[in-house]
């Protein structure tokens, strides 16, 4: 009898390990960047232009680009994955369209970015001949992020009771007044999730940024122009190891930029869970 | 008023359709790019060619497969044991405060840049496995661990959910009878919950197959059919980003169709995953 109790005993260690090494790893990887990144960076780092390729001075450009870029692709993905989620969620009976949207939904977001990549590449850059720009860039991100931003706002209009509908429509509003009026805004902390996780993941993103955006080093004017985010600097300051110093920086920066996006997403995302649960 | 209701609802209908709209799209351009030197070679010298140099007209891409599949495979080595770990720890074992900590911190792991992954690679795998194993560093190793680490966060989120969809009923049954708490999770909770796991790490299988940036940082990219796991190797992937930017001709087609490839693969997984999870809900 005594046998059971003991791997009992021992599996939950061994798990109990596992649990640990993976914290362990994410830990490491975070403070590994912050300890070697952060004496790099100080205002003058954030502000100023890269000189020599990026050997010295700071990523300002890039920061500029990368904020571009986002609000590109925010700015279009956001009415559309909100539309998605609305339709989704308030106009189904359950039926053959709603599964091929949703299996679409899906699909998309399994596309790794690469392909994503040709695809902008093709379209924007040369089909439509937008060059490499800030516009091909944030339309190609849009289709990126499109299903992050439709998952979540799904998950947020589902969370608003029914009776909130029941009473709009109650008192003589038509379906879409109660979408406006009560669903949406007792959805927004949720779909603002929903957008913010759109956003870190086009500054995370590299491969798609390199083949629609370009990579030119400096303050766009326009958004025919091309641009640099601050992934791609990094990538490339690593990469062609043209001065490891920065890249450590930038890598420090974009590291905290993803921790602050994920954590004040994941606190606006609890925050709506618990009101309604 | 009816008619303006009517409308929004179509207008939504549009929307709701972009996805699919973007997918047939992106399916069309890449085809519509790569298809031409598919056929010129014919699939099976596309797919099972070993001789990738584009400037004598040789498109095989069977070593990018092959070491695609190496990759993934070392992947789903490094990180199974840790994420089915996390996903059955923290479902079963932990206080719900512990896993309300730890199941957003893992999943920060998913938010770091791959780029910032390759980096970490470079710097701290290169080295160790230098010393340990000989070599340079750029290895099926390296990026295996790496990418095993990447696709973490992906397979313990959607395990831990469906080792949590369990009913709370199926253990009281198995706890009452004398089952030790093990014997449940292995006998009970783990077979209730194998379609979610299974899918879950199909899934990434999926972000293993399709991670660009860190494998090109450190997988080393020779086309060469790996020998052994501290041979250098070049992913489908990586074969588009390394050589897109002077590609022209036969060669930037060729790398489309391998796209094509790629595009194919992911689409089974993705596929194959759905219907696993909607045979799991049926049960």
């Amino acid at each position: 009898m005594l046998k059971p109790i003991f791997w009992e005993q021992v599996m939950k260690k061994v798990l109990f390990i596992g649990t640990a090494i993976t914290v362990f790893i994410l830990f490491f990887i975070i403070l590994y960047i912050l300890k070697n990144g952060l004496p790099v960076v100080d205002l003058e780092f954030l502000l100023s232009s890269p000189k020599d390729f990026g050997r010295a001075g700071g990523i300002f450009p890039c920061i500029v680009g990368t904020i571009v870029l986002t609000l590109v692709a925010i700015v279009i993905a956001t009415p559309l994955g909100v539309g998605t989620a609305i339709y989704l969620t308030e106009y189904t009976k359950k039926g053959r369209l709603i599964s091929i949207i949703r299996f679409g939904t899906e699909c998309l977001a399994g596309i790794p970015s690469i392909i994503f990549g040709l695809f902008g590449f093709v379209l924007f850059v040369v089909y439509l001949g937008l060059g490499w720009s800030i516009l091909s860039g944030g339309l190609t991100m849009t289709f990126m992020i499109l299903p992050t931003i439709i998952r979540t706002s799904e998950e947020a209009i589902k969370s608003v009771p029914n009776s909130y509908r029941e009473v709009s429509l109650s008192l003589g509003g038509t379906k879409w007044q109660t979408i406006v009026n009560v669903v949406l805004p007792s959805a927004l902390p949720g779909i603002v999730t929903g957008i913010i996780l759109g956003v870190a993941r086009s500054i995370e993103e590299t491969a798609v940024v390199i083949f629609t955006a370009g990579s030119v080093l400096r303050i766009p004017t326009s958004l025919f122009d091309s641009c640099r985010t601050m992934s791609v600097h990094f990538y490339i300051l690593a990469r062609e190891g043209i001065s490891m110093e920065n890249a450590y920086g930038t890598a420090a920066i974009l590291v905290i930029t993803i921790l602050l996006i994920n954590m004040f997403a994941y606190w606006l995302m609890h925050r709506l869970m618990a009101k309604y649960s | 008023m009816k008619s303006k209701e009517n409308l929004i609802q179509f207008g939504l209908l549009l929307t709701a359709l972009s996805t699919i709209a973007i997918l047939l799209l992106i399916a069309l351009f890449i085809f519509q790019e790569g298809l031409p030197i598919i056929l010129k070679v014919g699939i099976s010298g596309f797919i099972c060619g070993s001789h990738w140099s584009p400037q004598q007209g040789q498109f095989g891409i069977f070593p990018m497969i092959i070491g695609t599949a190496w990759i993934t495979v070392g992947a789903l080595l490094v990180s199974l044991p840790l994420s089915m770990s996390c996903a059955i720890y923290l479902s079963e074992f932990s206080t719900a405060k512990v896993r309300a900590i730890l199941k957003p911190i893992i999943e920060l792991l998913a938010g770091i840049p791959s780029v910032v992954y390759g980096f970490i690679g470079m710097v701290i795998l290169f080295p160790m496995v230098r010393n340990y194993f000989g070599g340079t560093g750029p290895c099926v190793l390296s990026a295996s661990i790496i990418l095993g680490i990447m696709i973490l966060p992906t397979i313990t989120s959607i395990a831990l959910d469906s080792l949590r969809a369990v009913p709370y009923s199926f253990r009281e049954g198995s706890l009452a009878l004398g089952a030790t708490r093990w014997q449940t999770i292995r006998m009970v909770v783990l077979p209730a919950a194998k379609s979610g796991i299974l899918s879950g790490i199909i899934l990434g299988v999926g972000r293993a197959v399709g991670e660009t940036m860190a494998v090109i940082m450190i997988a080393g990219n020779s086309v060469i059919i790996p020998n052994s796991f501290l041979d250098p190797v070049r992913t489908l992937t990586a074969n588009i980003a390394l050589e897109m930017n002077y590609a022209i001709g036969d060669h930037r087609q060729a790398l489309f169709a391998t796209g094509i490839v790629l595009f194919i693969t992911i689409m089974i997984l993705n596929v194959v995953a759905n219907t696993i999870a909607r045979g799991g809900v049926k049960e």
